[in-house]
């Protein structure tokens, strides 16, 4: 019996990647197993999948044979609080890092996301004003190549420069180099008070918020078809200094200081259960927002980072969705052309079926040959995800 | 044609070195006890002449090394005997500075500190801060991925460089990242940063640029022992405080720098720390009270609050100038650069005099105590038989320790042709078969800063989807392309 043979089973009918059925499922317990399994799987065209909460995201993959679940490969395998840094297995949920003792993993995601998700999509939400995202706060990384060899990279210090930084390299490649299976991150403080100030202020005003001394730990906007947009800012730090800087803050902005997020805040503009079609939109600072107007004038809700130039848009509901596939190519065809006017990019995240084929998802990016490069040295067979990265990658 | 004559063809008389004595100027950088005189300098004036030198040494496969201002320390821009060497000088000219976008565009040559000072009239800097920033190039921190004393809450260069133009090893300009965060794919960019030269040169580079903080406080408390300036240390920390810096030095580094820039410590202190807060007014003044109790709780027996810039950059002035002052009180000293968990600080202290008085050597220790980045100065003289040797085993030493405490063998000054030795202490082979997985994808050939990083390289086979004719370097003969 092989490794293959004790712990693949057959898919059931969630065991789908963007439409694609899989033939078997395995989830491997420790980073050892998992590397058997993979060095065993040499014939079979694998996805990784965590929570589940991005993986229908992007194009299908071209083949699937097996999903590799990394559920099982839960835990935190060590909480250094004086070092501010944590071990984790890669299939440990998000809302255990959220909440350490005295502690937190400040990298906004999903509760039922994983570790090694998160990393992998290179995930992140509006703290990512003040505390950078996943390629920021990951400081080492396990990863069991395609070729099924178990390798490291960084360490258990934020300080580090021996050889290549290859966490990087693994943070948002969506699963095309190998299996994530344990993450060294950096840790912060939990900020003593917190407060928020909301507004209807348009988004130019972001710009204020930014240029003044506020120190801000987000900055968001939303803005949909037919209503007022919003701005919205997270202030963290001392009781008194955080009342005092919100009080300036809601004066520059016309709004109100509150002690809870306004609704939209950390959601995708689309729905969870049903969604039809979503963009993850980037641009300059100051191009905010143009981007912004140009996506609700072309029907679509955005919100997200005008603190740094990370948006997501995305219809409401499926009713609103465009009808025909080549009403859907216009709208992505426009906000790519919007967004790359402001210094960016778009990449649709989710589009309808029918209107998939005639959409380039990840869209043009630079570098794209040494991309290919590197996906050839780590996965020579393309067996990875292929077809769901970049320049069909 | 030779690459010799190749290179005539692209660059200005003025631009080419070969006269063996203006060679030599460039034989070594900031780790000056290896030196190797290059074949060839050139000094590009644009991104598509670096493009160009790049392309002639692959085609004729000739190795190629790029150097900033040369203050590496750890030989990372050390040329080679059969090879160029690619001096980014005459690339400094700073393209833009955005503030509104909180990003410049800067050519490879530009000086660190240059782009704060482009950056400051918008109420603006660039927070990697590394000692030498007064004379270290954006190109050299951006191969190396510097630090500095203030990345305990900033961050790294690799944090702070949102996009570069590269020339690749075969000669291809190529854009990694931009402007815009969460560029689509591969994140190049961040395996190019601190990659030390060894995937290509980079060309121009988009940084970001942080607001000016509206308030700075230092502070200097000195301590009997390093143990109790470690323990305030890890309370500052345990109380939720991220300083900007926490710095430490002990009484010999102390010794030394008072000896060279009159600093005016504390007397009879066996540690100092400098602490130092920023951000808005009111949490700076809350946490500077806090991180005072914390240092006289721990032992403190002398605070003292810079009033003004100039006491803070009295305070600063010990620190800065402790590696060069130790030139005071030793003849000769290896600077050694490692990690160690910030909680291990105490123990790891104790075992580096340990093994200093083992082997009858000094050690003055300087170090970013925020982040247990260890600056040990070895101290010793050539001119005594057989010290030279004893310095070098403790300074190895220290790397076991810091190895041995789940820690790194450098954390900002780079591995280059020094500590690529260590390497497999500290990564099994695996691991660095997979780092050059990357280097083969950028560079099957081998040419770009051969000899760095890597105890040995990997032999690449061959190119996926790609071949070329010539034989592999070992057996061009390399030196006869000239």
């Amino acid at each position: 019996m092989s490794v293959l043979d004790d712990l693949a089973v057959e898919a059931g009918d969630g065991d789908v990647i963007a439409g694609v059925p899989a033939r078997l499922v395995a989830a491997p317990a420790t980073t050892e197993e998992a590397a058997a399994l993979i060095a065993a799987s040499r014939d079979l065209t694998v996805v990784v999948r965590g929570g589940g909460t991005k993986v229908q995201q992007g194009p299908p993959p071209r083949r699937l044979d097996l999903i590799i679940d990394t559920r099982r490969l839960a835990g935190v395998v060590e909480h250094a609080a004086g070092d501010l840094i944590t071990v984790v297995k890669a299939g440990t949920p998000m809302a255990e890092l959220h909440d350490l003792p005295g502690q937190q993993l400040a990298l906004d995601a999903p509760p039922a996301a994983t570790a090694g998700g998160t990393v992998a999509a290179n995930a992140s939400g509006p703290r990512r004003l003040r505390y950078g995202t996943a390629r920021d706060l990951l400081i080492g990384i396990t990863v069991v190549r395609p070729d099924g060899r178990i390798t490291k990279s960084g360490g258990k210090v934020v300080k580090n420069v021996a050889g290549y930084d290859l966490g990087k390299l693994y943070t948002g490649s969506q699963g095309t180099l190998g299996l994530i299976t344990e993450c060294v991150f950096r840790l912060h403080p939990v900020p003593l008070f917190a407060a928020f100030v909301r507004s209807n202020a348009p988004p130019t005003h972001a710009a204020n918020i930014l240029a003044g001394q506020f120190a801000a730990s987000a900055l968001e906007v939303s803005a949909a078809p037919g209503a007022a947009p919003e701005l919205a800012v997270l202030l963290e730090g001392t009781e008194a200094g955080v009342r005092a800087r919100a009080a300036t803050v809601a004066r520059l902005l016309d709004g109100e200081v509150t002690g809870a997020p306004p609704p939209w805040w950390d959601t995708p503009p689309w729905p969870a259960d049903s969604p039809s079609l979503a963009l993850k939109l980037t641009c300059t600072l100051a191009a905010v927002p143009a981007l912004v107007r140009a996506a609700v004038e072309a029907g679509l809700t955005i919100r997200g980072s005008a603190g740094t130039g990370v948006l997501y848009a995305g219809v409401p509901s499926p009713a609103a969705t465009p009808g025909q596939p080549g009403q859907v190519a216009d709208v992505v065809n426009l906000l790519r052309a919007a967004a790359t006017a402001a210094g960016g990019h778009a990449v649709v995240l989710i589009a309808p079926p029918a209107a998939r084929d005639g959409i380039d998802m990840w869209g043009p990016v630079p570098g794209l040959d040494l991309m290919r490069r590197v996906k050839d040295r780590f996965d020579p067979d393309h067996r990875f995800a292929p077809g769901r990265f970049v320049g069909g990658i | 044609m030779t690459l010799l004559s190749r290179l005539r063809a692209e660059l200005a008389p003025e631009q080419l070195i070969t006269d063996r004595q203006r060679l030599r100027t460039y034989e070594c950088d900031g780790l000056a006890h290896y030196k190797v005189v290059p074949a060839v300098v050139v000094l590009p004036r644009s991104a598509a002449q670096v493009a160009a030198v790049v392309r002639a040494c692959a085609e004729e496969r000739v190795p190629f090394v790029a150097r900033g201002s040369g203050t590496g320390l750890s030989g990372g821009a050390l040329p080679h005997a059969d090879g160029v060497l690619i001096v980014t000088s005459q690339l400094r000219d700073i393209l833009a500075v955005r503030p509104e976008d909180e990003r410049a565009v800067v050519q490879p040559g530009v000086i660190n500190l240059q782009v704060t000072q482009a950056a400051t009239p918008h109420g603006y800097y660039y927070a990697p801060d590394p000692s030498s920033q007064q004379i270290c190039s954006i190109g050299g921190n951006v191969a190396e991925n510097s630090g500095g004393a203030h990345c305990l809450k900033y961050g790294f260069t690799t944090n702070h460089v949102t996009g570069l133009q590269v020339v690749t090893p075969d000669g291809d300009l190529v854009r990694l990242g931009g402007a815009a965060p969460d560029t689509p794919g591969y994140d190049l960019l961040g395996a190019f940063v601190g990659s030390e030269g060894t995937l290509g040169v980079a060309t121009e580079v988009t940084v970001r640029l942080t607001r000016l903080p509206e308030t700075v406080r230092t502070l200097l408390a000195a301590f009997p022992s390093t143990d109790q300036a470690g323990a305030a240390t890890s309370a500052i920390i345990a109380a939720g405080v991220v300083p900007a810096a926490i710095e430490m030095m002990d009484a010999l580094s102390i010794e030394a720098a008072e000896a060279a820039v009159h600093c005016g410590y504390p007397a009879g202190a066996g540690a100092v720390l400098i602490v130092e807060l920023d951000g808005p007014a009111a949490e700076v003044d809350a946490q500077f009270d806090e991180v005072s109790r914390l240092c006289t709780d721990n032992g403190a027996f002398e605070t003292r609050v810079a009033a003004d810039d100039t006491e803070r950059q009295l305070i600063w002035r010990g620190r800065k100038s402790a590696f060069a002052a130790v030139g005071r009180i030793s003849p000769d000293y290896i600077v050694q650069d490692g990690v160690i968990p910030r909680t291990a600080l105490p123990t790891v202290l104790r075992r580096i005099n340990e093994v200093a008085a083992d082997h009858g050597v000094r050690v003055a220790n300087v170090f970013h105590a925020g982040d247990g980045n260890l600056h040990p100065l070895v101290l010793f003289d050539d001119d005594v038989p057989g010290e030279a040797g004893r310095a070098e085993t403790v300074s190895g030493a220290i790397l076991d320790l810091c190895i041995e405490h789940g820690g790194s063998i450098t954390g900002e000054h780079g591995v280059g042709v020094d500590k690529a030795r260590y390497m497999p202490r500290m990564f099994t082979d695996d691991d660095l078969d997979t780092m050059q997985l990357v280097r083969c994808a950028f560079d099957p050939d081998g040419i770009a800063n051969p000899g760095k990083v890597f105890p040995t390289p990997r032999l690449c086979g061959e190119r996926p989807g790609r071949h070329r004719g010539a034989p592999p370097l070992q057996e061009a003969g390399v030196a006869e392309v000239f």
